[in-house]
């Protein structure tokens, strides 16, 4: 496919799927609140245009540079994420480092939603910029050691090699609990589900609070995005890519990519808010321990089928 | 020859930037606004180390020094007095003798750059960068890695130790015989 | 981009990071000086790698170890700061001089 096409074909589909994730989520929301699944439930350009024509409030003294640039790097973030993941053939940045740069657009979210929470000026927006920060700690070196077990496996950092090297047997059957562990983190830095204490309601919204109209629309739709994007990566390093019978590897890739999708939406409001300095603990005496455990079952598994 | 033209443009551009963020840091008077000056600055030599084949490396570089600036924020925000650059303060201190050391410095070092015989190139780059760095990390100098481990090690402790502003007897009580400990935060693993 | 270039960069950054660190008051921005340094320290590494030796890892190990210093500088630096705060309310150079003369 040509290299010029894929960068708006991959914008597209992380509008799609974007889009998806937010539909799934209202009608789980209208089915747990025992109203009927009908367009006007279901459909959420009402909100986007309100959220699009509504006029933008602002605080007294906001740092107005810090505020926007945090609140439109999420989507940014999540564009540049999907820059690695391989499309049907092709990939949109061939990086021999496709891993690590996934890393990097996952710490530039500490920086984006730390923003965000300052630039409002807020004492309750800085509160959920904290309790962001006080999580992203917890499940980081989770997420680095989660990562380092594909690459591993495939003795590659590049992400079509790690494709390739998963042939039958896919990644997940190998390590399931890097799997798990790097879906926990998905939902982590999209401030989704159980991790969105720094988006919480007892804060009022958190970083979200003092944020309207088209800022605050950026921001729900990152994080959309952002889930989008995780659930993306997680199929080539973990489920195989494209890999399936009958079925071409574009339309296996796509459902690979659902599939995991609506299980994060699912899981969405499934579990309680977590408390980010319990989390901490969780994250440090549990996670860690568990992860490295699993990169050396990788790592001896690597050593036993070396020809 | 156009390759090359490109790779001249984005060098200086990314030299300009870091260099240019560098100085923002010191003149900025909001403390969020430094940080983050600086975290462009270090994100832009990430981009030199990209230009220079280091792929691996400059990506590393890009995510270790945005997390720490994020973690720097949260300490400059607890311990300056103008985080927010409200008002326009002066914290400096002999700023004349400082710049004039600096000037001096840049010109020493500037002057021996463009003046030394630098050697000539021994061997060119290997297909893979980082699997030369990784080969060795583990083996011609995994001594350096083991001691950045230990020190690592006694950093975490002693930054705790030094941090810290109750000990084991404030949790635990005089005799340490306590238990649950007597904790701010409820819950959690071991005593 | 040469060699000499790039070193003209980090002197730069040394430079201004020297500035950084002499002028600064606060305890927390001189430390972004030193970082400032390490960054043109960093650089050099690098651009020493590539120009004289890359087909051994020695400048790769280098700025490894640059950037391990950078962290284990601000954690210990950050501790420090805790604990002059905790004892004095202090966050200025020029007040934390309990242990001088």
């Amino acid at each position: 496919m040509s290299e010029l096409l894929l960068a708006p074909l991959a914008l597209l589909l992380l509008a799609g799927l974007a889009l998806v994730s937010v539909v799934a989520d209202r009608a789980l929301l209208a089915r747990a609140a025992g109203r009927r699944l009908a367009l006007a439930e279901l459909s959420p350009w009402p909100d986007v245009a309100r959220l699009l024509v509504q006029r933008r409030r602002t605080t007294t003294a906001p740092d107005a540079l810090l505020w926007r640039t945090g609140g439109a790097g999420l989507l940014v973030a999540a564009a540049l994420m999907l820059a690695v993941v391989p499309i049907g053939d092709s990939v949109i940045a061939d990086l021999p480092i496709g891993i690590v740069w996934f890393n990097a657009m996952d710490v530039l979210l500490w920086a984006f939603v730390w923003l965000v929470g300052w630039g409002a000026a807020s004492a309750t927006a800085l509160v959920g910029g904290y309790r962001y920060l006080a999580q992203a700690l917890a499940y980081e070196l989770p997420l680095m050691f989660a990562l380092t077990a594909p690459a591993v496996a495939a003795a590659s950092l590049d992400v079509r090699e790690v494709v390739a090297a998963q042939g039958d047997r896919w990644h997940v059957v190998e390590m399931p609990i890097a799997f798990a562990v790097f879906l926990l983190c998905v939902a982590a830095f999209s401030l989704w589900g159980p991790f969105r204490a720094p988006a919480g309601s007892d804060l009022a919204g958190g970083v979200l609070a003092e944020t309207s109209g088209v800022d605050r629309l950026l921001l729900l739709a990152g994080r959309h995005a952002l889930v989008v994007a995780g659930a993306a990566f997680a199929v080539p390093l973990f489920l195989g890519g494209g890999a399936g019978p009958l079925l071409p590897e574009w339309t296996w890739q796509l459902l690979k990519t659902l599939a995991v999708l609506l299980l994060l939406v699912v899981v969405r409001r499934r579990l309680p808010v977590l408390r980010p300095e319990r989390f901490a603990e969780v994250g440090w005496v549990l996670l860690v321990p568990l992860t490295l455990l699993q990169v050396l079952v990788t790592s001896l598994i690597v050593l036993a089928e070396a020809p | 020859m156009n390759e090359d033209v490109v790779t001249t443009v984005v060098f200086v551009l990314l030299a300009l930037v870091a260099v240019g963020f560098g100085f923002l840091v010191f003149r900025v008077d909001s403390m969020a606004r430094a940080t983050f000056a600086l975290a462009v600055s270090f994100v832009a030599v990430g981009g030199i180390l990209l230009l220079l084949d280091l792929d691996y490396l400059g990506v590393v570089v890009v995510v270790m020094m945005v997390m720490e600036m994020a973690i720097m924020a949260v300490f400059m925000i607890a311990y300056m007095m103008n985080p927010a650059g409200l008002m326009p303060m002066s914290m400096y201190h002999d700023k004349p003798r400082a710049m004039s050391i600096a000037v001096g410095t840049f010109v020493v070092l500037a002057g021996g750059a463009l003046l030394v015989d630098w050697p000539e190139r021994q061997g060119a780059p290997p297909d893979d960068v980082t699997e030369q760095v990784g080969l060795g990390i583990m083996g011609s100098h995994m001594l350096v890695m083991m001691g950045i481990g230990a020190v690592i090690l006694s950093t975490i402790v002693s930054a705790l130790v030094l941090a810290s502003a109750r000990s084991r007897y404030d949790r635990l009580g005089d005799d340490l015989k306590a238990r649950p400990a007597r904790d701010p935060i409820r819950g959690g693993v071991g005593p | 981009m040469s060699l000499e270039a790039l070193l003209v960069v980090a002197a730069a950054l040394i430079a201004i990071g020297l500035y950084g660190a002499l002028s600064q008051q606060s305890i927390v921005m001189l430390m972004m000086g030193l970082e400032l340094m390490l960054n043109g320290v960093i650089v050099a590494a690098a651009s020493f790698w590539y120009y004289v030796a890359p087909s051994r890892p020695d400048g790769q190990v280098l700025v490894l170890v640059v950037i391990s210093a950078m962290t284990i500088e601000m954690a210990m630096g950050f501790a420090v700061q805790t604990a002059i705060f905790r004892a004095g309310e202090v966050e200025l150079t020029d007040e934390a001089t309990e242990l001088s003369g």
